[in-house]
Formats: structure tokens, sequence, C-alpha cells
């Protein structure tokens, strides 16, 4: 069963200040970086209020009350690649190899931030190939993203990544999805 | 592959020669015909954790459980009773049950509309003529003893035996301890379970709960970045103890370096002054005592075969074939302490499952233990370690330093004798 997407709760228009091409090339960015274990590229994508999260059991329930697989403010987010950067993080060292495909990106409209302005939310499809010495092991599923304008920049504010097969047993998940 | 269980040779049992004080024999954990008679011997007949009361809280609730490869449902029943029931029809094998979760009264097979009711009786079938009769004697397979304590739910499948509290032994005062902790001496599991799947078969993970050895390597990475206190609790000069509490349980009994401290909630990386009101409300219930529970705080216990608290995460460990298990995990909720529960929650989400800065690490550690005992040599496992320093406490536990393979033997123990028994 496919859960339905519910993040488009309390979404207003599509902010005008978002231009396709350049959204496109901040979450392929953001993919890459990722896949190749680019920590210090990664967290500086992040605002200061980021949220990254992993929800288990479709679309997850409220994440402070309920167990996810990740949920990191900025803080934790900076915690998990410090731990990535030691080179001691076993779990993913050493480092799986990685490659993913995004898709089906589509803009779902913008919600108000903590700062008064207007987040673009966005949407896609995606699937990791991951090799490690147990095996080649396919992670998919849908990712929501907050992004929010900064000067001429795009930062990402929030990432919400919801695994197809999150209501089952999962191998670990040692390296940034 | 042939078995290396040998049961006509030895003057003893016949794991003699696969279980020895100080090393173990690396085939346990590979040999598939010692994983089947592990699935008869310990899980469909010792008593085996399964949940947690509070999941099920309301009449005609039920999730869906492990019970070694068993397929179980807990369900409440209206007058609030607890049943372990299996997920199969009594009429062609179909499940009965298809969500994790819900409330039902009843259980329709979606084969041919057989009716269960939650409870496990058999209330209804189509076109009964083609039986001659509206009644059968046939029910929902069942785990025939449930028994609970302090809301832990476990299960055995045999008919007659020890019953819980005999064999929890002395690990149910750990239990207790966890419970304390609770301004209205409640625990519940509300949050929910993280599934972590593991290729390593399940006694690497029980015998790495109370190993105090491992934590500074597998887990200096996350120590060392977080300034994380927990560390020195497992150093070579620790005033902490590891105690073989019988019947295969363990702990970690950190309350010796907690008690030097002295320091309220330390224990749980927290001052008084950050969580006043639960204090106060522990204050409140204990009086006198608050300042020692405050102090002392939860246990690192590990109760045979799969239970594991961590102070405040609890795991449930369930095997799926002989290299593979399934670790589920979640965060201790204490009723009356509001401003712990979401803490516990967010440290818990931190540390546990497939992505959890500790976990995630010893789960790596079990999968490469798993593939290097396919090495044939040196056959063996050692769990030697404090042998030579191993007391006995004024109780009449064996004891050892805090990262000694005290516990591992009381497993392994507890393991021989009833893989042995008839």
């Amino acid at each position: 069963m496919t859960t339905v997407v519910s993040t488009q709760m309390g979404l207003g228009p599509v902010p005008q200040e978002f231009d396709r091409h350049a959204v496109e090339q901040l979450l392929y960015r953001e993919a890459r970086l990722a896949d190749e274990g680019d920590y210090d590229a990664w967290e500086a994508l992040w605002t200061d209020d980021a949220l990254y999260w992993v929800p288990v059991g479709g679309e997850g329930g409220d994440p402070q009350q309920q167990m996810s697989v990740v949920y990191d403010n900025r803080n934790r987010i900076s915690t998990r690649l410090k731990q990535l950067r030691t080179g001691k993080r076993y779990a993913q060292a050493p480092a799986s190899n990685l490659r993913r495909l995004l898709s089906n990106i589509e803009f779902l409209g913008g919600r108000e931030n903590a700062d008064g302005g207007v987040d673009l939310e966005v949407g896609a499809n995606f699937l990791v190939i991951e090799s490690r010495s147990r095996g080649m092991r396919l992670w998919g599923g849908r990712t929501t993203y907050r992004l929010r304008r900064r000067d001429d920049d795009i930062l990402l504010a929030y990432k919400k990544v919801v695994l197809v097969d999150n209501d089952q047993p999962l191998p670990t998940l040692g390296f940034l999805i | 592959m042939t078995s290396v269980i040998n049961t006509s040779t030895d003057t003893g049992g016949p794991y003699d020669r696969l279980i020895k004080r100080d090393k173990v024999h690396g085939s346990l954990y590979t040999d598939p015909a010692i994983f089947d008679q592990e699935l008869r011997k310990i899980w469909y007949r010792t008593w085996v954790f399964v949940g947690h009361d509070s999941e099920v809280a309301q009449p005609g609730d039920y999730v869906r459980k492990r019970l070694g490869l068993q397929d179980v449902i807990m369900t409440r029943d209206r007058d609030g009773e607890l049943h372990l029931l299996l997920n199969r029809c009594a009429h062609r094998g179909n499940q009965v049950c298809d969500d994790v979760k819900g409330n039902a009264s009843a259980f329709r097979c979606p084969y041919h509309g057989w009716t269960y009711r939650n409870n496990g009786e058999l209330v209804g079938f189509p076109f009964f003529k083609g039986y001659g009769e509206r009644k059968l004697d046939l029910a929902l397979g069942r785990v025939p003893r449930v028994d609970s304590y302090h809301g832990f739910v476990f299960g055995s499948f045999a008919t007659e035996g020890p019953a819980l509290l005999e064999h929890l032994g002395a690990a149910s005062g750990e239990l207790d301890r966890l419970a304390q902790l609770s301004p209205e001496g409640r625990v519940e599991l509300t949050a929910g379970w993280l599934q972590h799947q593991t290729r390593a078969n399940w006694k690497l993970l029980a015998e790495n709960e109370t190993d105090g050895y491992h934590p500074q390597f597998v887990h200096g990475s996350i120590f060392g970045v977080t300034g994380s206190t927990i560390g020195p609790l497992y150093s070579d000069s620790s005033t902490a103890v590891t105690r073989d509490l019988g019947n295969g349980h363990s702990e970690n009994d950190l309350r010796p370096e907690f008690r030097k401290f002295a320091e309220p909630m330390r224990w749980f990386g927290t001052t008084e002054s950050r969580v006043p009101d639960y204090v106060a409300a522990m204050r409140a219930k204990h009086g006198q005592d608050a300042e020692r529970i405050l102090i002392e705080g939860a246990p690192h216990v590990m109760i045979f075969p799969n239970l594991f608290i961590a102070e405040i995460q609890v795991f449930n460990i369930q095997p799926v074939a002989v290299g593979d298990c399934v670790q589920y995990s979640t965060a201790v909720q204490l009723v009356g302490a509001a401003e712990l529960n979401r803490r516990m929650v967010s440290q818990c989400v931190g540390s546990v499952g497939p992505a959890g800065m500790l976990l995630a690490d010893d789960t790596e550690m079990y999968e490469r233990n798993q593939a290097g005992l396919a090495s044939l040599t040196p056959e063996w496992v050692d769990v030697r370690r404090g042998l030579n320093r191993e007391r006995v406490d004024e109780n009449g536990f064996t004891i050892g330093g805090a990262t000694d393979e005290t516990g591992m033997r009381g497993f392994w123990r507890r393991y021989k004798s009833l893989m042995e028994a008839t």
C-alpha cells in the first residue's frame, strides 16, 4: 500500500522567487554530496532551524512522541556528521558506495517559516543503490524538501524521507539518505 | 551442512563439547541444526518477551508481534484480558490479521470468511450446512501461557513450567527499579518500535548487551564528539560491576559510579534544574528515598533470552534464521514524567535503530562477527575475561569488573541447561 503524501496540509501558493532549474540543481547537488560523503559541503546546505526526518510506519506520527529512524535538528545533524568524520563510525567505515536518482520533482507550494518568509515545498521520488560488503540494497521512497531563499543562495530547511518499506525491518542506514 | 552436535558422546550433556567455562564453539552461531533446536528448546518453551500491555491499552486493541518465527497477535479482549494468538486460520492456515495494529472485536479470515473473537474463539463460518453443524471444535492457536510484569508481556509455549516471576528471578528487581522512576510507578511503551534487520545470530546481540568491554571502542566515535559521560562508566578504572543475575540474566550495574558523583539525574545526562517538575513529583512520592532513586537511575539489564533494557531504551530481539534476526527498539515512557518522556524519545531516536548513533555501530559489529565466524579457525569464541577476578557479592551473585564477561558466562550456563533439557 502506498501512503498518501499528507504534507500538502497548510500549504500556500508556490512562491515566485524560485527558479525551477536552480531548484533542481540544488536537489541534484544535495544528492551528489550525500552520495559522495562530502559532509562539509552537505552540512553547508542547511539552515539553522533545519530538520532532517526519516519516519517509520508510513508518514510517521508526532516525531516528538513516536520513534523515527532519524529526527535531527541542526545540532544533531552536526553531531551525526562529526561522528561520520571521525572515520570510526563503523556503520559507515568503510563508507557505502552510493548513487541515487531523483525524479518526479514537483513544486508543491509555499510554507511560512519562522523568519516570516515563505519556504518552497518540493516533492520528489528517489532511488538509492547502496553497495556494501553485505551486498547491494535498493532504498526507495519519497522526499519532501523545504527550500529557503537567502540572497542568491537556496538553502535546505527541511528534508523528510519516507521510505517505501519503512513499515518493515530495515538494515543499518549509515549513510545520509 | 552437517551439525556438530553429537548426542551420543560425552558423559555430560550434549553441549559439553561446545560450551566450556571460558569459551564457546563458533558453530553455536552458524549451525542451522542448532538454531532449529534453539527454536524448540528456548523460543518455543521458556518465557520470551513479546511486548508491553500499554500497546493494547483499550479492550479490542491488538498489535502484531513476533515470538521466534511465530506471527503473533497480542490482543486485549472485552474483559481486559491479554491473549497471544497465532495468526493462522484453523481452516486452511491463511492469516486472519493483516494490519500491524488496530482495534477490533473479531478477526475475519479473508480466504473463506471464518471469523474469530479477539480471544481466539471461532464464532462463525459461512455456509454451515457443508459441515452439518453450526459449531466446530476449532479455534485460533495461542501461546498457552501469557503473563506480565510491570506491563512487560511475556509468552511461553510450554503449557507447564516455571512461573514468569520464577523465570525473572533477580531480574524482576531491575524492572522494579525502572518502574520506580515513574512518579506513578508505571512504565509504558507507547512510542512505537523501530525494526532493525540484523544479519547476525541472535546470541551475538544477547551477549553484547551487558558487554562493558566494547563501548569505548565501538562507540568511541560518538563519545568523543559529544563529550558523553558514558565512556568512563566502562573504562578500566570504572567502579561499575557486571553481575550474573542467574537464569541467564545479567546487568551492568552502574550505580557505584553514579553514587560517586551523587548527582540526581546524572544517569540521564541532565541535572535536576532541567526537570524540576519531575524531581518534585519523585520527592513527593518517595520522600527520603527519592535522592537515592534519582542518583542511581535506570537499570542496564539483559533478560534472557531477548529483552534488553538500556536505561531509557528497550530492545526486543527476535530470531529469523541462524544468521539473521531483528532488533525492535523503543523509548521508555514513564507515567507522570512529561518532562522526561519527550527527551527520552529524542535521546532514544538519536541512539538506536538503523541510523542510531550507537546501535548502527553495534549492529555493524554483530554482522562482522557473523562474517568472521565463518572462518574455520580458531573455532572458539573466548569468554574468559574477568574469570581471574570474579567474586561473589553480598547477595550471592557472581560479579565481575565493568568490562568483564561475567554476564556472557551466565548467559551460556542458562543456554546450556535449556538446550540439554529433555
